[in-house]
């Protein structure tokens, strides 16, 4: 078969957030395209986006207990928007944001 | 909405926002009736930001591009399909493999990855005389009055007058949304699914999941996969990758407090599964949501210069059908149709597109939506076919098949204890004859 049949028995191994997003590329533009109102977000007790989000683009700040938006990770699904309501969503501008390589 | 008129000065007849199934599909059926179409996308490329777990079902695509298996970048044709429920280490599945789907036009299922398929789709429109420019994000709709008269773009001085303006724009429907042509995105009918593409050479693929040729794998597993939420999760073979992933309602992910990519991580970990995946290499993470809008809370889906097509109208099929690109493909090419129909008149108000609506109706489209309108309600009203009749039964079958020198005869008095024990009989028979209306 021309294959190294040892290599396909070892287990697959997951990667960790930050090796999944460095495997999309991804062109960052100067604004971010995702707004959070703060005070909606620290009056809900679930804070589901800081879970919700599949690239972790929300983190608490623990000093203030505001919501980080590391707009720069998001892949674009829209999901914070839908899941809780005090996430504003624009699409990024033409031509930035993610491009997937293989969808 | 964006207000006032255009400025820029450039007009098509029809705009086509987004260039996925939906959206190429309807292009190619004007640009062919010789109809000024463009299509704005927002990618680097049609396809660059698009997503699906892997079906590509293409009925639709086989009556506009007849064998388009010769040329298109497809990757395998399905001959085995299997669906399968867990618990926490077993598995049950029916498990369908025919020679049947090994011939053309191969039970128009075939496994494929969307930024190389979409391209391709889009350039079929371009060769038809269809104008797609990517890298150009819609912000907002034109209107004179209650009428679109076209889009507003990110670009400069980019503003594209239309008679008809088509949003194919996905799942994450935006300028639908807030020009109030469809109800809004929610938790109960918006699924958040993740995925990953994970290489492994063409010739293990085929052993491992006795393949050959262009043959292709698709399991979609339930219960215990997604622990117990609505949803699935699945694998697909491709070429020389798996599409592996996870998708469930947005507010069963929110109830039970889990991260999308968490339940991918357990999923892939399940000692059913990881075998399947040993020695794949993930190249790429990405993630989309699926829309379930239930046929009854679609909107009209048409107003006066605008119609709604594909993900960002609502048509997917939320059963264990789960078909997507085919109903995408159906409604770009009826909304095309209805553009025609109204260009024939010039008139391209309400009234004349509803010709749209109705060709959807009359196809078996909305007749599957409608089939299947309560299956989401239903589930969430009745989790156990969720979580624990699924488990149940991996448990029942499991005991059944167990060799420990009980008679057999003991063994099924067991069982019916155990079903007694953990199922309402009425109950469950006034859910089993409510899913075989919503759900079968």
């Amino acid at each position: 078969m021309g294959i190294d049949i040892k290599r396909y028995l070892e287990p697959h191994k997951s990667p960790t957030m930050s090796e999944r997003l460095d495997m999309v590329k991804r062109r960052f533009a100067d604004t971010s395209h995702i707004e959070v109102d703060q005070e909606a977000f620290r009056a809900d007790a679930e804070r589901a986006v800081l879970f919700l989000c599949p690239a972790q683009v929300f983190k608490l700040n623990e000093q203030d207990q505001t919501c980080i938006v590391n707009y720069e990770d998001c892949l674009e699904c829209g999901t914070c928007q839908v899941g809780r309501r005090y996430t504003k969503w624009r699409n990024p501008r033409g031509g930035y944001g993610v491009t997937y390589h293989y969808g | 909405m964006s207000d006032g008129t255009a400025s820029g000065g450039e007009r098509f007849e029809v705009v086509v926002v987004g260039a996925g199934p939906a959206g190429s599909a309807a292009a190619l059926t004007l640009a062919r009736a010789g109809v000024e179409v463009l299509v704005l996308e927002r990618g680097d490329y049609p396809g660059a930001k698009n997503l699906f777990g892997g079906i590509l079902y293409t009925s639709v695509l086989n009556e506009l591009l007849p064998e388009f298996w010769a040329g298109a970048p497809i990757e395998r044709h399905i001959i085995n399909r299997r669906w399968a429920t867990l618990d926490d280490d077993s598995q049950v599945a029916l498990d369908l493999k025919s020679a049947h789907f090994d011939v053309p036009p191969f039970n128009n299922t075939f496994t494929a990855l969307r930024a190389k398929f979409d391209r391709w789709f889009a350039e079929q429109a371009e060769e038809a005389g269809a104008m797609v420019i990517p890298e150009t994000n819609v912000e907002g709709l034109l209107t004179q009055g209650n009428r679109i008269t076209g889009v507003r773009t990110g670009r400069e001085d980019g503003d594209v007058e239309a008679d008809c303006v088509i949003l194919a724009e996905g799942a994450n429907a935006l300028l639908a949304e807030a020009a109030g042509l469809r109800p809004l995105m929610d938790g109960t009918n918006r699924v958040s699914a993740v995925k990953e593409v994970i290489a492994l050479p063409a010739e293990i693929i085929d052993d491992r999941f006795h393949l050959e040729g262009d043959q292709g794998a698709g399991i979609e597993y339930f219960g215990g996969a997604v622990d117990g939420m609505v949803g699935s999760a699945f694998i697909y073979t491709n070429r020389d990758s798996l599409s592996v992933g996870v998708g469930c309602l947005i507010d069963d992910l929110i109830r039970t407090r889990t991260a999308p990519y968490e339940l991918l991580d357990r999923f892939k970990a399940h000692p059913m599964v990881a075998p399947l995946l040993r020695g794949g290499e993930t190249v790429e993470y990405a993630t989309k949501m699926i829309p379930e809008d239930s046929y009854s809370s679609l909107s009209d889906l048409y107003a006066d210069g605008v119609m709604l097509v594909g993900d960002c109208a609502g048509l997917v099929n939320p059963s264990i059908h789960h078909e997507g690109t085919n109903l995408a493909m159906a409604s770009g090419v009826m909304a095309a149709e209805a553009v025609i129909e109204a260009r024939k008149s010039g008139d391209f108000s309400a009234t004349k597109l509803r010709l749209y609506r109705e060709k959807l109706e009359e196809s078996w489209v909305m007749k599957d939506l409608k089939r299947y309108r309560d299956t989401v309600h239903f589930l969430l009203d009745n989790r156990e076919f969720v979580d624990d009749y699924p488990k149940l039964t991996v448990k029942l079958i499991r005991r059944y098949f167990t060799i420990d020198d009980t008679p057999k005869d003991e063994v099924l008095t067991e069982l019916w204890r155990t079903i007694r024990s953990e199922v309402s009989f009425l109950k469950a028979a006034r859910q089993m004859w409510r899913a075989r209306k919503t759900m079968l």
